[in-house]
């Protein structure tokens, strides 16, 4: 193999590509941005390589070096909220996190539902320390009254569409949404979540929230609105991504219109792969309230099956941020959300992969390649000429979540003081080192 | 046993039997001294405590300022209609604000469920749950359970059915607890859509049938129906509900001999119980209110950790 031009290089770790193999200890060169190489050490390339200035070798002995991670669920609260979370403070929370691509949803104050917001947005994330791709609002405001100039939002780059936060009640508004989608092949993603039947609800329904006596949504809001979008999709043929699926039975409505061949993708949030309603009676945390709601064991069950039989495609961490002042408060008055970019990795390997559950391949898959082509995002992977977006992982490395520490502007996880496995070493994006620990 | 195992009272889900026990005999004793011509003793001089009521409240604040007074305590209310966070002050710096005027105690009423367990992170002072959300009404169980052990002189084995809106009902889901830790027999009965998702978890009889929940019963526990409930589409009407679940006098015929009626007020007359029943001999409905004054003492004094003779 004729070796090309390079001016850095990754030695050392255990790469995994999901794309191209897995497992493999080989030296990833850089060039300009961009991955020029993965080759396993010749001597003359190890002379090459030693050639180059110090500060250009990375040494990655023990390490896992992975494709930069893709979030495509993340709410940056700016415009409108900036003093919990902005497009620069996301994006460093996402670098923190190993995450190299994030997607931001459009419920910003205002809504991203026109151009101007987009590049207000994508303006704000030129220099920041991950890529940040912009998902535009289905209907004008959020409010799933008239289809916002979706056109207009992908002409400038939208990648898709969502009501996040929202469900778009209306079966006339979401069928009309899904044909226009067609038009440009972008996926309509959507909060399923029926707001008849959630109406008012702080909390999943079950003996948790009959225990409690706080009102609960019951699982089958979820189902009912996925099972409707499955049937809306098979009519106009659009491509759905069904966001944080938290429930038994909808989990089970994508895999049968999986089998069926229609175009559905699902994700999972770690916190639904891995709390349980059983946590809130403990002390009321309101960092434990969040839409969809922390389900009962067997859903939580039946989300960690999905996503090892590949029903439930990519994992996401529908990060949230939230004041500290507004979750400082009575269970039911707080806000709901949780932020997670930066102890998604920590707590999939801590749950999922430290259980046997999931390999380590399988989660990065999860987080690169599986995300990025829902989204037809150019990203994902460690192909040669593809930008040079890696993370290195330190894999069985202890660490504690301590809020205080986040990048995050905002402290708003129910983790607080966990036990996690695997921490970020290094976030490279297009060949800048963007964080290091 | 005469010192309860948490110096909080937030409901009775986790209370444990010798506490409940040990509040029951120490009420006893308050009772008698209600009695009296000169119904104070000088238990809680120098304890100031604070009735902090988000939500509007008359006997049950009226009850606990008595039973303060009684206790020679010094007593203060804050009472407002709102508890958004969302308009001025939040809960927590509210009680701050409250306990930097030197409290020891708060009984706290709000909307929400588990607001008592939060005041327990804001501030020092003894929490005493006197009805938070659907979720517990610790005292009013309490006084309830008091009750049935005066009139059968145990609660171990009693027969008691909860009737009305399971699914909102704090009074309810307190009674339910404590009186299973104490060994009763507890059945609820409501319409099916105010019966809880999973129910049946808490282990005990459900029915819908109010005439076959009746049977073999010793005490009935009768709870008020909200209106708004109806106006939610939770039930057709009034009218329906009172067929369906109204306490008339020819349902009584199934209950247990010397059965007792029970009701924590306020009454809706002639929707959930009949004027008939409710006045009726084997109604308790006014001791209730009486013997909650001896519980409520019983539990301030408790908690308060003082030692001196109760009376």
């Amino acid at each position: 193999m004729v070796t090309n031009k390079f001016d850095g290089a990754i030695r050392g770790g255990k790469v995994i590509d999901p794309e191209f193999g897995f497992g493999k200890d080989a030296t990833i060169l850089i060039n300009d941005g961009k991955i020029a190489g993965i080759e396993i050490e010749s001597p003359e390339l190890k002379k090459q390589i030693e050639k180059l200035p110090k500060d250009k070798i990375v040494d990655a002995s023990g390490k896992l070096v992975v494709p930069g991670l893709v979030d495509i669920h993340v709410h940056l609260r700016e415009p409108g909220r900036e003093d919990e979370e902005t497009v620069v403070s996301g994006c460093r929370a996402a670098a923190a996190g190993g995450f190299t691509t994030i997607c931001c949803m459009p419920n910003t104050t205002p809504r991203i539902d026109s151009q101007e917001a987009v590049k207000f947005v994508q303006d704000r994330a030129k220099d920041a320390d991950a890529r940040v791709f912009v998902v535009g609002a289905i209907t004008k405001n959020i409010e799933g009254k008239e289809l916002a100039e979706i056109g207009d939002l992908v002409k400038v780059g939208a990648v898709a569409i969502t009501d996040d936060g929202n469900y778009v009640q209306n079966p006339e508004i979401m069928r009309r949404a899904m044909e226009y989608s067609r038009m440009f092949d972008i996926p309509v993603m959507e909060h399923a979540e029926d707001q008849f039947l959630s109406v008012g609800s702080v909390m999943n329904e079950s003996f948790q929230s009959t225990r409690l006596g706080l009102p609960g949504t019951p699982s089958v809001a979820e189902e009912i609105a996925v099972l409707r979008d499955i049937a809306l999709s098979r009519l106009t043929g659009a491509r759905i991504h069904i966001q944080h699926i938290s429930t038994k039975e909808a989990v089970e409505a994508i895999r049968t219109a999986k089998k069926e061949g229609l175009r559905v993708t699902c994700e999972a949030t770690p916190h639904h792969l891995i709390l349980t309603d059983e946590e809130i009676g403990k002390e009321f945390n309101t960092n434990l309230r969040v839409n969809p709601p922390l389900r009962s064991a067997r859903d939580r069950d039946a989300v960690i099956e999905g996503l090892i039989d590949g029903t439930i495609d990519c994992i996401a961490s529908d990060h949230a941020p939230h004041s500290a002042e507004e979750k400082d408060c009575e269970f039911d008055q707080a806000p709901p959300g949780m932020i997670g970019l930066e102890t998604t990795l920590g707590l999939i390997k801590a749950f999922l992969i430290d259980k046997g559950l999931l390999s380590w391949a399988d989660a990065i898959r999860k987080m690169t390649i599986s995300p990025a082509k829902i989204l037809d995002l150019n990203c994902g992977t460690l192909a040669v000429g593809a930008e040079a977006d890696i993370t290195i992982i330190d894999p069985d490395k202890q660490w504690t979540v301590k809020p205080k520490e986040f990048f995050s502007l905002s402290r708003n996880t129910p983790f607080d003081g966990y036990k996690l496995s695997a921490q970020v070493y290094k976030t490279i994006l297009g060949g800048r080192i963007v964080f290091e620990k | 046993m005469s010192q309860l195992s948490s110096r909080h009272l937030l409901g009775l889900e986790d209370t444990p039997e010798s506490d409940i026990t040990l509040i029951l005999n120490t009420a006893e004793t308050f009772s008698e001294v209600i009695e009296r011509t000169i119904k104070k003793v000088p238990t809680l001089r120098g304890i100031t405590i604070v009735n902090l009521f988000y939500e509007p409240s008359t006997r049950t604040r009226i009850s606990f300022e008595l039973a303060e007074k009684r206790l020679s305590a010094d007593t203060v209310n804050f009472s407002t209609s709102t508890s958004s966070v969302k308009k001025g002050e939040s809960l927590r710096d509210t009680v701050q604000n409250i306990e930097a005027m030197k409290i020891d105690m708060a009984v706290v009423r709000h909307s929400s469920p588990g607001a008592p367990y939060f005041l327990t992170n804001c501030m020092d002072a003894n929490i005493i749950n006197a009805g938070d959300g659907s979720h517990e009404h610790p005292t009013q169980a309490l006084l309830d359970m008091f009750t049935m052990r005066r009139k059968y002189g145990r609660l171990k084995g009693l027969r008691v059915l909860l009737v009305g809106d399971v699914k909102h009902s704090r009074v309810i889901r307190s009674n339910l607890w404590g009186l299973q830790t104490m060994g009763a027999d507890v059945a609820l009965c409501g319409p099916s859509t105010l019966l809880p998702r999973e129910v049946e978890q808490f282990g005990c009889d459900v029915y819908t049938n109010l005439d076959e929940a009746l049977e073999g019963v010793d005490v009935v526990n009768v709870m008020r129906i909200q209106l708004e409930r109806q106006q939610a589409g939770l039930f057709p009407s009034q009218r329906e509900y009172t067929n369906l679940f109204g306490l008339t006098k020819h349902r009584l015929k199934r209950l247990n001999k010397n059965f007792t009626i029970m009701h924590p007020g306020p009454i809706n007359r002639g929707v959930e119980i009949s004027s008939e029943v409710a006045d009726s001999e084997n109604s308790v409905i006014l001791e209730q209110v009486t013997n909650g004054q001896a519980v409520r003492m019983a539990v301030l004094y408790l908690l308060s950790g003082r030692k001196e003779e109760l009376a």
